[in-house]
């Protein structure tokens, strides 16, 4: 295969922070990627992940920090001159170019050949499957087809980088899972080193080989898919990777690791992430499906029980997700493989392993007044 | 599953409204509210048009004795009178460099002006205040401030720039100054919203493949933008060609801003020859229809779609 990758050995991103007029966006960005790699920034919405890209893209300058690629830094290289592909949420096509000069257009302002311009674009458009609609305008093609000469047309550069900026956002699901498995296989088939921006955990599990997750502008926690899948850094970004059930308690008892909590009408065994002591707030998180309806078949583990009404019942395929109320009136949510009456009362279990405690915030929720705790709950 | 018996819709009434019924005809009643307007472009511009343009056909018995052509004397006349046919070019001469350098000038004002910067507004409000002036005061600022004695002269000359004061009024230049003052901020209004619906992310992204401004600006946003820049110098054009007031008050009347609108005047209100006067006319349509049409098979030959932005 001809397209391929331009070589580096390592970017590095030293304390990269973009601030707009007073309020930052990004602060203190320190990210070692390796060639080849596919690292995906994940967040919420205005957390700074699109301000990364656009810095590292040269559309936005920095602020703060450094970006380095082998040891020379090229945060100072104007966009046109830094050889990053990018592909945009939105497509950004040039409306009035066909398809073929639209992935042409780079190698053009390139000066590269005739004959080698043509061959090179006629392997994007194979590479995407859209040797049919080469002639066509972006206007003719449908959402799917625009996302593929968006990547072909950054593709074709050979770039150093290729930063995708949400590309999937705007299309249907099953659309979007049929691009992923062909970003993926276009990834490690041309091993192009990939910077993926989205806010869905999902896509960005499933795809990245290192995960950076951000928080208003901060780093939270950086690592593999399965690091962030079980050993989430903090509560804010449990919750973020689907630990959707987040329950505050008493510490009672400390053994190593082993945590036992208090609080609500029933006693929890988990697991600290962070050392907590006796008497400390401390927040429990577990998944829904870590936090089973007892049945036959799923047995009570590490004597974590408590009681619950069943007030919603979602069929989810092989199993259903329910929705519950604790005696305390807190609502959780919770697997199960038999479909329990609504209203009636179910005992729920989870392993003590995967009851991750986390530090509550320094902050008392009940000490607050009624505006402050209605504005920290919107923050949270 | 048993389907309903075909044709029994026919045999029962339709439960829609009238209302539905007629507009599945292609009926809509709620057009009968543009009756008003109608009668008034029929009764106000219809009407009259089509008058002047019989009167075009019955000229007068001097215009047929000195140009025969029978009918067609006053457009003989029009032609072989090279008094009148001369401001055809006069008039061109004044139009075609005003409307370009309208549509030019406010290219790169409409790209500056593009993002967000402290005092935009007040220079935007700047540029387009001109607007809001009509061409007679235009006409008497110009006067004032770059007649003979009007203060720019005078201050030239008092630095010692220049010994004797500039021509810059009653002359072609006048004209030219004031259809650039009230032409300007039209063309400039317009490309601006052209331009913004040009979606900044097709710009970023040429960048991102290694095109310098130039080269986004000749192949990315110039053929985008170009729908829109032949829009412009229509508008700008006609305006410009169809220029009477400034012509008479800061141009040289009987000489070189002797321009179609004028001599139409002249052989209304002076001559009192209502035939030749809309015969003239009936020829400033038709030169401007001439020239729209030019511009507008040039543009046919563009991208005309959607440019991504908020259009």
């Amino acid at each position: 295969m001809a397209i391929a990758a331009s070589k580096f050995e390592s970017l590095e991103l030293q304390g990269v922070g973009r601030s707009f007029g007073g309020t930052d966006a990004l602060v203190d960005l320190n990210l070692t990627v390796r060639a080849g790699e596919f690292i995906a920034l994940l967040g919420p919405s205005g957390c700074g992940k699109s301000t990364a890209l656009n810095c590292l893209a040269g559309l936005l300058p920095l602020t703060h920090g450094q970006i380095l690629i082998d040891g020379k830094r090229v945060d100072t290289v104007a966009a046109e001159n830094r050889g990053f592909g990018m592909v945009f949420q939105n497509y950004a096509l040039f409306p009035h170019l066909s398809v073929e000069k639209n992935i042409a257009f780079g190698l053009q302002m390139r000066n590269v050949p005739k004959p080698e311009l043509k061959s090179r674009v006629a392997e994007a458009i194979a590479l995407v499957k859209l040797e049919q609609h080469a002639k066509k305008l972006p206007g003719q093609l449908s959402g799917g087809q625009q996302q593929r000469v968006a990547i072909a047309r950054a593709v074709v550069m050979e770039p150093r980088l290729v930063l995708m900026d949400e590309p999937l956002s705007n299309l249907d699901a099953k659309l979007r899972l049929e691009m992923r498995t062909e970003i993926r296989r276009l990834h490690q088939s041309l091993g192009l080193t990939t910077l993926y921006v989205t806010h869905d955990q999902e896509e960005a599990l499933s795809m990245a080989d290192r995960l950076v997750v951000l928080r208003e502008g901060r780093v939270q926690q950086i690592g593999t898919p399965e690091d962030l899948h079980n050993n989430p850094a903090n509560w804010r970004v449990a919750d973020f990777m689907g630990y959707r059930n987040l329950i505050d308690l008493d510490v009672t008892a400390v053994t190593g690791s082993a945590v036992t909590l208090k609080g609500e009408g029933f006693t929890l065994r988990g697991t600290a992430v962070l050392p907590v002591t006796v008497g400390d707030k401390a927040r429990a998180a577990i998944r829904p499906e870590d936090l089973v309806v007892v049945s036959p078949a799923e047995p009570v583990r590490g004597g974590n029980t408590m009681a619950a009404t069943v007030s919603v019942v979602e069929y989810h395929g092989r199993e259903f997700a329910v929705g519950v109320t604790s005696p305390s009136g807190r609502g959780l949510h919770v697997h199960s493989d038999h479909a329990p009456a609504i209203g009636s009362t179910v005992e729920l279990t989870a392993d003590p392993e995967r009851v991750l405690v986390y530090q509550a915030d320094a902050i008392d929720m009940q000490e607050l007044s009624v505006e402050e705790r209605e504005l920290a709950e919107v923050r949270r | 599953m048993t389907s309903p018996p075909l044709g029994r819709s026919t045999a029962t009434r339709s439960t829609a409204s009238l209302r539905h019924r007629l507009a599945e005809r292609g009926i809509d009643t709620s057009l009968l509210m543009l009756v008003p307007a109608l009668v008034f472009a029929l009764a106000l511009f219809v009407y009259p048009f089509t008058y002047g343009m019989g009167l075009t056909f019955q000229p007068t018995a001097a215009t047929q004795e000195k140009w025969g052509g029978g009918a067609f004397s006053n457009y003989v006349a029009f032609f072989k009178d090279t008094f009148v046919s001369d401001s055809v070019w006069l008039t061109m001469r004044l139009a075609l460099p005003a409307a370009l350098f309208n549509v030019l000038a406010s290219i790169p004002m409409a790209f500056k002006l593009r993002h967000r910067f402290r005092g935009k507004k007040l220079l935007t409000t700047l540029l387009v205040l001109p607007i809001t002036l009509g061409t007679v005061l235009t006409a008497q600022g110009l006067l004032i401030f770059a007649g003979r004695q009007g203060w720019l002269n005078r201050f030239l000359i008092q630095i010692g720039v220049i010994d004797q004061p500039l021509a810059l009024v009653n002359n072609y230049l006048g004209v030219m100054f004031s259809l650039v003052i009230s032409g300007f901020p039209f063309a400039f209004l317009l490309i601006s919203s052209y331009l913004s619906g040009i979606d900044p992310s097709i710009e970023a992204a040429a960048k991102t493949m290694g095109a310098d401004w130039k080269q986004r600006f000749r192949r990315i946003i110039l053929p985008l933008l170009a729908p829109g820049l032949a829009t412009t110098f229509i508008l700008t054009f006609v305006l410009a060609f169809s220029v009477f007031p400034s012509a008479r008050l800061v141009g040289d009347a009987m000489g070189s801003t002797r321009v179609m609108a004028l001599m139409a005047y002249r052989a209304f209100g002076e001559q009192i020859d209502y035939p030749m006067a809309s015969t003239i006319a009936i020829m400033m349509g038709v030169i401007e229809l001439a020239v729209i049409t030019a511009v507008l098979l040039w543009r046919s030959f563009l991208y005309k779609g959607s440019t991504g932005g908020k259009g």
